[in-house]
């Protein structure tokens, strides 16, 4: 144990529940309609990332269903191609920016990390709460566009020169670029919070092969974000520069050129799958080693994967542009990638089966949603194997055969892996215990539903039915299909509303869960349900990868951090070791501030250049707000700390 | 002629042209390219359908071997000799799992090798440029009056290598014929070639697979595969000027046609006009359907299609033309003796 003796003592020690009032007096996070905008604590904000997200699940699942209405007979007029072209681009937009990476990057990281590593809150909480704020200022501006008519209509990934001043006049391809530096400022802000608690604000004793899974792919993920998001922030940034000033980037006529923006995105948009896809793989680990009442089988196996899966996912973005001709011993390179992906999803598969066949399982509620996942992502990653094939990716490619399998990959590796990971956690947020019963019925609507709409497509595509089309003509034989597509969504819709009801009634009726409900091993269930203000009574120490399993009852705590200023433990970012102490910033309404001046900068932009030089001081202003040193108790010196090192 | 009369044929006579799915099928290959690429789908489609069986089997008999009914929390196992014939079974699985990709990959690569190549020699060429949203054909000679230009119709020789060079004068297309073979974008600023050879005579459905903006979903073409003679009537008959007009009805239809806004945007060689805007229609009559295979050739649809293109492809670069009933007829009379 890196901890020396002085400062360690056993949780049962005296005095517990006045430490726990002066801790819940001092972490407290301020109460009423001003309180909510300077709350800063990691479990309050990770919420209502999850929360906000989840409400733009239904608004996507709404223009889904508009989608599906559409193309259910030849020529239907329900939508001109105006609207279409706003909607499917809404929908795509949608769930991948305001939804997928918010919600299970951003919103899982958020609440569960800093719980999972027995930190007190994440680092840099006002950075986080501000990326929180961005985050929702650039869903009001995407959302606010498409209701105000000025929707962007040129597809979620905005080819150029499509998107570009000459064939998108108006303000529909700028609202999309904002959205996306808006978004992607947010998650690069919580990319740097979530590697930073993960590498500085683990409990003593978590080296890093100690470290839960789960947290692996949130530090692989973290970095992939910061590796991957400036890269479409400039592709969206030089098209809004060739739209706003007149720039000549991607203007061919000009000598621009319209494969560097595809580059650029794609190069952010492949990472960006995994950045969806690995949360809920951390998800499905945790979960399967916790119902297969077993040490999971390979950790390192799993962990290697997820770093390899983090680096070959940037190698691989060209599959997206193999129709634009590139020289075929490049795409050959490319398949390879592609196709060498499929040994480090393929090892964690076969170390989940391992671990469930040696394994006791207790087939629950979150572990019927992980079935659900290794079908349906099983499914959307085999059909993704014939993509990583050239010749057969330029038949289906840009067709319903590819629209059939990124659904099956990311609701597959997203949608059920959240709903399994809300059940799951659902007793750690709310106290309360999910109802099963209800839960099941939600799986069952949902699985068929969602198989009967996309397992569908398959057939559309390799029938030649092109994406994006807003209509079809009678002849092209494709209604038949496209009604039975349509029907599922009466299904997944049924089970979005059971779930819905579910989390209603469990929320004000659920069973009252206690600490751990399931006897899972992660530090977040040693704390109340849900957990207080400071998270640990004592910071904890660990002795295995499987804290709450492993540990003995008097498995050390961590003492001397002071309970009248909000401190924080900072360890070594390899063995854990406790280094030094730090200081929580506390609440502050200066994030919210700093994000509405920055808010009002960037949709200034839309408009005019000049928004950046006019709309630079407010946000300088409002950052020496946020940065104003303030007069409190000091931060005691490294040589006041016994036990440095 | 009555307006409404106008388009009620115009939107529903296409229904009376059903085509057979056959000809607009990832597996109803008429070309050597899409029948290599239909090959390889089967092969990966095998190999993998049997990695899903192994894996459900595999899901589902773990599930059922260890599963214990009880909710109450267990203890923990301890199991070291589980995790050393876990080991063996997923370290096997993995190698398996190399083999089978490395498989798919050799296979791929080959199968795109005979894609790629041509089976035989003396080509013939079509520049193929992209528009919004029709597609311009010609087939370019070193004499100019030795080069063919149309629209939307693509004829070739059944059983000679066709080589398609690409461009596009506004946004990013993609040329697709899933019967014949596999997709190519048309970039604007690149050119690039690939080719195919169709091997059945009869006419294959494409579209536009890259999304192109308001009337992406209309923005088709045809091939028409017939064989070697008869494509060369086609052409010889496509070299000529258009026809000069017999009857005083259609005679009145090139006077119509030659001092409204048509003559901005087409051209029709033999007469004043000559943009290159929108499609040449020096031989539309011979065509097939009009609009990028949105609509029949028919009197009907022509005459719908003049007076208010709009309505049929909203968003359209035509704009719509409000004629007199008279001289609408004699316009359609005329574009229609263009054979």
């Amino acid at each position: 144990m890196a901890v020396a003796e002085p400062i360690v003592a056993n949780d049962q020690d005296a005095g517990q529940s006045g430490l726990a009032r002066r801790l819940a007096h001092t972490w407290r996070q301020p109460k009423g309609f001003l309180g909510w905008f300077c709350n800063t604590h990691h479990t309050d904000i990770g919420i209502r990332f999850m929360v906000t997200a989840f409400i733009f699940l239904l608004l996507g699942g709404v223009l889904a269903a508009m989608i599906r209405l559409q193309l259910i007979r030849p020529e239907n007029s329900l939508m001109g191609p105006d609207l279409y072209n706003q909607v499917f681009t809404m929908h795509g937009s949608t769930m991948i920016f305001l939804f997928a990476v918010p919600m299970m990057f951003q919103g899982f990281g958020v609440y569960i990390v800093p719980l999972m590593c027995g930190a007190r809150n994440i680092a840099f909480p006002r950075l986080n709460a501000f990326s929180y704020y961005l985050y929702v200022g650039g869903a009001l501006v995407l959302w606010g566009g498409f209701l105000t008519n000025t929707g962007p209509d040129v597809g979620w990934f905005a080819y150029v020169p499509l998107s570009g001043p000459a064939y998108s006049p108006g303000h529909r391809a700028d609202i999309w670029s904002q959205m996306i530096t808006f978004t992607e400022v947010s998650a690069l802000g919580v990319a740097i919070c979530i590697a930073t608690t993960i590498l500085r604000h683990r409990a003593p004793g978590m080296t890093l092969n100690r470290m839960p899974i789960l947290l692996w792919e949130k530090l692989v993920i973290s970095i992939a974000v910061i590796f991957a998001m400036p890269a479409v922030m400039i592709a969206s940034g030089l098209l809004l520069l060739d739209r706003l000033v007149g720039t000549h980037f991607f203007n061919p006529a000009e000598g621009g050129d319209v494969l560097l923006y595809q580059h650029l995105f794609w190069f952010f948009g492949h990472p960006e799958v995994y950045i969806i896809f690995l949360p809920g793989a951390a998800i499905i680990s945790t979960l399967v080693e916790c119902f297969s009442r077993r040490r999971i089988f390979g950790y390192t196996p799993i962990v290697v994967s997820v770093v390899a899966t983090g680096f070959i996912g940037f190698s691989v973005w060209v599959h997206h542009m193999f129709a634009t001709g590139l020289p075929q011993l490049s795409e050959s390179f490319f398949t390879a990638a592609s196709l060498m992906i499929v040994i480090p999803t393929g090892t964690q598969f076969f170390c989940w089966v391992a671990t469930i066949w040696y394994g006791r399982l207790q087939l629950r509620l979150p572990m019927l949603w992980c079935f659900g996942f290794f079908f349906v992502f099983l499914i959307g990653g085999l059909s993704g194997v014939m993509l990583a094939s050239v010749p057969v990716d330029l038949q289906v490619h840009d067709t319903y055969f590819v629209v059939a399998h990124f659904h099956y990959v990311l609701i597959g590796g997203a949608l059920f892996p959240m709903f399994a990971g809300i059940y799951f956690w659902f007793p750690k947020m709310t106290g309360r215990m999910a109802s099963a019963k209800l839960g099941a019925w939600h799986f069952w609507l949902f699985f068929f539903g969602f198989n009967i709409t996309f397992f569908t497509l398959h057939f559309l595509g390799l029938r030649g039915m092109p994406r994006r089309i807003y209509t079809y003509g009678p002849d092209m034989h494709w209604q038949g299909l496209n009604i039975l597509a349509s029907t599922g969504v009466i299904f997944m819709t049924a089970g979005l509303l059971v779930f819905l009801a579910n989390v209603y009634r469990s929320m004000h009726t659920g069973e009252i869960a206690g600490n751990n409900p399931w006897e899972d091993a992660g530090l977040e269930w040693s704390v109340s349900s849900p957990p207080p203000p400071y998270n640990f009574l004592h910071v904890p120490t660990v002795s295995g990868r499987d804290p709450l399993w492993e540990d003995p009852p008097d498995q050390p705590v961590v003492v001397g951090l002071r309970d009248d200023i909000r401190e924080t433990l900072v360890t070594h970012s390899l063995d854990a070791d406790p280094q030094h102490k730090d200081e929580d910033p506390g609440p502050s309404i200066w994030p919210f501030l700093a994000a509405v001046t920055v808010s009002a900068a960037f949709v200034g932009s839309i408009f005019t250049a000049w928004a950046i030089p006019i709309g630079a001081p407010p946000v300088i202003a409002t950052l020496i707000g946020w940065l104003w040193p303030r007069g409190q108790s000091p931060t005691p010196l490294p040589n006041e700390v016994p036990w440095i090192h | 002629m009555n307006r409404e009369f106008v388009f009620v044929p115009a939107r529903f006579s296409a229904q009376a042209m059903p085509l057979n799915p056959g000809h607009h099928s990832v597996l109803h290959p008429a070309a050597s390219q899409a029948g290599n690429i239909e090959w390889l789908y089967w092969v990966i489609f095998w190999i993998l359908f049997a990695v899903f069986v192994l894996m459900v089997a595999a899901f589902a008999r773990a599930g059922a071997k260890s599963r214990v009914l009880d909710d109450a929390p267990l203890p923990i196992i301890e199991d070291d000799d589980g995790d050393r014939r876990a080991g063996w079974a997923v370290g096997s699985a993995l190698a398996i799992t190399v083999i089978t990709l490395f498989v798919v990959l050799v296979l791929s690569v080959i199968t795109g090798k005979r894609v790629e190549g041509l089976t035989s020699k003396n080509p013939i060429t079509i520049q193929i440029t992209g528009h919004q949203w029709w597609w311009e054909i010609s087939y370019p000679n070193s004499q100019a009056d030795q080069t063919v230009t149309t629209a939307n119709e693509i004829h070739v020789p059944v059983g000679t290598p066709v080589v398609v060079l690409t461009n596009s004068a506004d946004v990013i297309h993609s040329f697709w014929a899933p019967s014949i073979t596999g997709k190519r974008d048309l970039l604007p600023g690149y050119s690039s070639a690939f080719s195919f050879q169709v091997d059945r005579e009869g006419t294959y459905r494409g579209q536009c697979a890259e999304f192109c903006g308001l009337q992406h979903a209309h923005m088709g073409f045809s091939i028409i595969a017939e064989p070697v003679d008869k494509f060369q009537s086609w052409r010889q008959q496509q070299l000529k000027p258009a026809i000069e007009p017999a009857a005083s009805e259609s005679s009145r239809g090139r006077e119509v046609f030659l001092t409204h806004a048509c003559v901005m945007c087409h051209t029709i060689r033999g007469t004043d006009a000559g943009s290159r805007v929108g499609p040449d229609l020096t031989h539309i009559a011979s065509r097939n359907m009009i609009a990028a295979e949105t609509l029949p050739n028919t009197a009907g649809a022509l005459a719908g299609w003049v007076v208010d293109p709009q309505r049929i492809k909203p968003g359209t670069q035509m704009s719509p033309n409000p004629l007199a009933p008279d001289e609408l007829q004699a316009l359609v009379v005329y574009l229609q003796s263009l054979q």
